[in-house]
């Protein structure tokens, strides 16, 4: 029971039930979908950058697993207002940390923390981070991407 | 090459299967500290040591590459092999022996049949009926020879309690029909589909027919004979063999008119850079270097569901699926997808609040191994609105206990998600 606590922590259950950030953004600048082909979790990823570079409005939408959404949710949180390539390097070591055996502790990734405990599903490791690479292709302009 | 006799009933001819369980080692083993409770067998069963032995003892003892050698072990290895297809004739009810191509499972089955049967046969406008329940490997094999041809994939649907709308599939079956390919029994929704009045209805129609047997085989008597079909694929693995191996039944006239399937050696009679002479099958079907340990395990697999006996196996996972559904109907929130009268023991769910691949998570947690996801089958899940569901699908090995855990697992899962 405890190592399910320690995967399914109070903040992603929270988000899970109550995801923020989950509405379509209008007008937006970037758009991707997502797909994890595995269990058919489905994302759609929308954020408008402003003059500066800096996500001003970030949403998601779709159909997920507890993870998939808590992901999707605290990403857009805490993305809000940072700049792509910031955007990029929370990418690059919230990745890091969820599949790097020997990643420690990262307390400069905040929320976004507490999915550190999918390191030892490696099944679910496409679940929390299917918005992530969504962003990523958004960001691209890559309209679609799979996590297969 | 046989297994050993098995006396694993009761009294009463009930399956007893704390005794059975002992066949499979890794039954004994606990999955994160619990006792294992595999129910996932209808993605791919466990093997008892009866199979790990033949394997095991193929390659220890008398392994050698086949139909090749003059020595002694390559004649052991052949005669193990082509032996194995008498245990399939045998298994299937089939007339002859020479009907059993040995393949790396039922989608390497299918296939074959779509690109040396049907392919050859379809022209611009001809159809090919499948249902709305296959499995993306009786689905693919398909759509690859249609889109090749010109021909069309029509599709039977499938009613609300997941069976197949026979009225809808007396209607589909026209003038243009050329080929039915159609599960035995749905991985997804467990139904057992009339595949005898199916094939009957077909041949009516002059159409010859396929059946997908990977779910049928391991669970209930096969006879392809009763059943008129043409041809009828299946997996080793599923039947408690390796995987990797598989077979394909067709009927010895098809397979003579065939035209090979890939090219290499074994396959031929004679080879001439002007041209070549094919084999008789099944030889034909079978180019390369087969899974030579795998088939003769997969053989021995089908001697352990006989010894034990199918209509025992049968039996046995049909009281567990009423205790399951019986037992499931208690967890409040849980809907089963896929509630036909005549169903196998395969039990999709989904459960409010909760998606498939956490009930997946925190199952494992407890012991209890379940798939969760689309199960292949993702046109099935859109038509019943959902991205995926849990799956609990049993095996001779199975009982009451099992289906107890998966009960209780549930619970932790609400704990969480309820």
């Amino acid at each position: 029971m405890s190592d399910l606590r320690e995967l399914y922590q109070e903040v992603i259950l929270d988000h899970n039930k109550r995801p923020r950030n989950f509405h379509p953004v209008e007008p937006h600048s970037h758009e991707a979908d997502g797909y994890n082909p595995l269990c058919g979790d489905k994302v759609t990823i929308q954020l408008r950058l402003d003059d500066a570079g800096r996500i001003e409005d970030i949403g998601f939408q779709g159909d997920g697993c507890a993870i998939s959404t808590a992901s999707a949710s605290i990403m857009t949180e805490m993305l809000k207002g940072h700049t792509v390539d910031e955007a990029r390097e929370t990418f690059d070591r919230f990745h890091h940390l969820v599949t790097d055996d020997d990643a420690q502790p990262d307390p400069s990734l905040g929320k976004i923390g507490v999915l550190a405990g999918v390191r030892d599903y490696p099944m679910r490791v496409k679940c929390a981070t299917l918005a992530w690479h969504t962003l990523q292709a958004a960001l691209e302009e890559r309209e679609s991407v799979s996590t297969e | 090459m046989s297994t050993r006799p098995v006396d694993v009933t009761t009294a009463g001819g009930a399956l007893e299967v704390a005794r059975l369980r002992e066949d499979f080692p890794v039954l004994a083993r606990p999955m994160n500290g619990q006792r294992l409770a595999f129910l996932d067998s209808a993605a791919s069963a466990q093997k008892p040591q009866a199979v790990i032995d033949a394997e095991r003892r193929c390659y220890e003892e008398y392994y050698a590459n086949i139909h090749r050698g003059v020595y002694a072990l390559s004649q052991r290895s052949t005669q193990a092999y082509e032996g194995v297809r008498k245990t399939v004739q045998r298994f299937l009810n089939a007339p002859d022996e020479r009907e059993v191509v040995f393949t790396r499972g039922t989608t390497e089955g299918i296939n074959l049949v779509a690109q040396s049967f049907a392919r050859p046969r379809l022209q611009p406008g001809d159809e090919v009926l499948i249902t709305g329940m296959e499995h993306h490997s009786n689905i693919v094999p398909w759509q690859l020879v249609t889109e090749a041809t010109g021909a069309k994939l029509v599709v039977v649907p499938v009613t609300d309690r997941g069976e197949v709308d026979l009225d809808e599939y007396r209607r589909l079956l026209g003038p243009r029909t050329k080929m039915v390919a159609v599960v035995h029994v749905s991985n997804t929704l467990g139904t057992i589909n009339p595949v005898t009045d199916m094939t009957r209805l077909a041949h009516e129609a002059g159409v010859p027919v396929l059946v997908d047997g990977a779910q049928s085989a391991p669970h209930i008597p096969v006879d392809v004979q009763a059943m008129g079909c043409d041809f009828y694929a299946f997996s080793g693995h599923k039947t408690y063999g390796p995987s990797g191996a598989g077979v394909l039944w067709g009927r010895f006239e098809h397979l003579s008119a065939m035209p090979p399937y890939q090219g290499g050696g074994d396959m031929i009679r004679t080879v001439r850079f002007e041209g070549t002479e094919y084999a008789a099958p099944p030889q034909r079907f079978e180019a390369g270097t087969p899974n030579i340990a795998g088939t003769i395990a997969l053989g021995v697999g089908l001697e352990y569901i006989e010894s034990v006996g199918r209509e025992r196996i049968a039996a046995h996972e049909q009281e567990l699926l009423a205790y399951a559904d019986e037992r499931l109907a208690e967890i409040e929130g849980l809907r089963v997808i896929g509630t036909a009268p005549e169903k196998a023991g395969v039990i999709s769910f989904v459960l409010k609040g909760a998606h498939p691949h956490d009930i997946g998570t925190i199952l494992d947690m407890e012991g209890v191994a379940i798939r969760a996801g689309h199960h292949c089958t993702q046109p099935l899940m859109e038509r019943y609105g959902v991205a995926a569901t849990a799956r609990a699908s049993f095996g001779l090995y199975n009982d009451r206990d099992d289906v107890d855990a998966l009960v209780r697992a549930l619970h932790r899962v609400k704990e969480f998600f309820g």
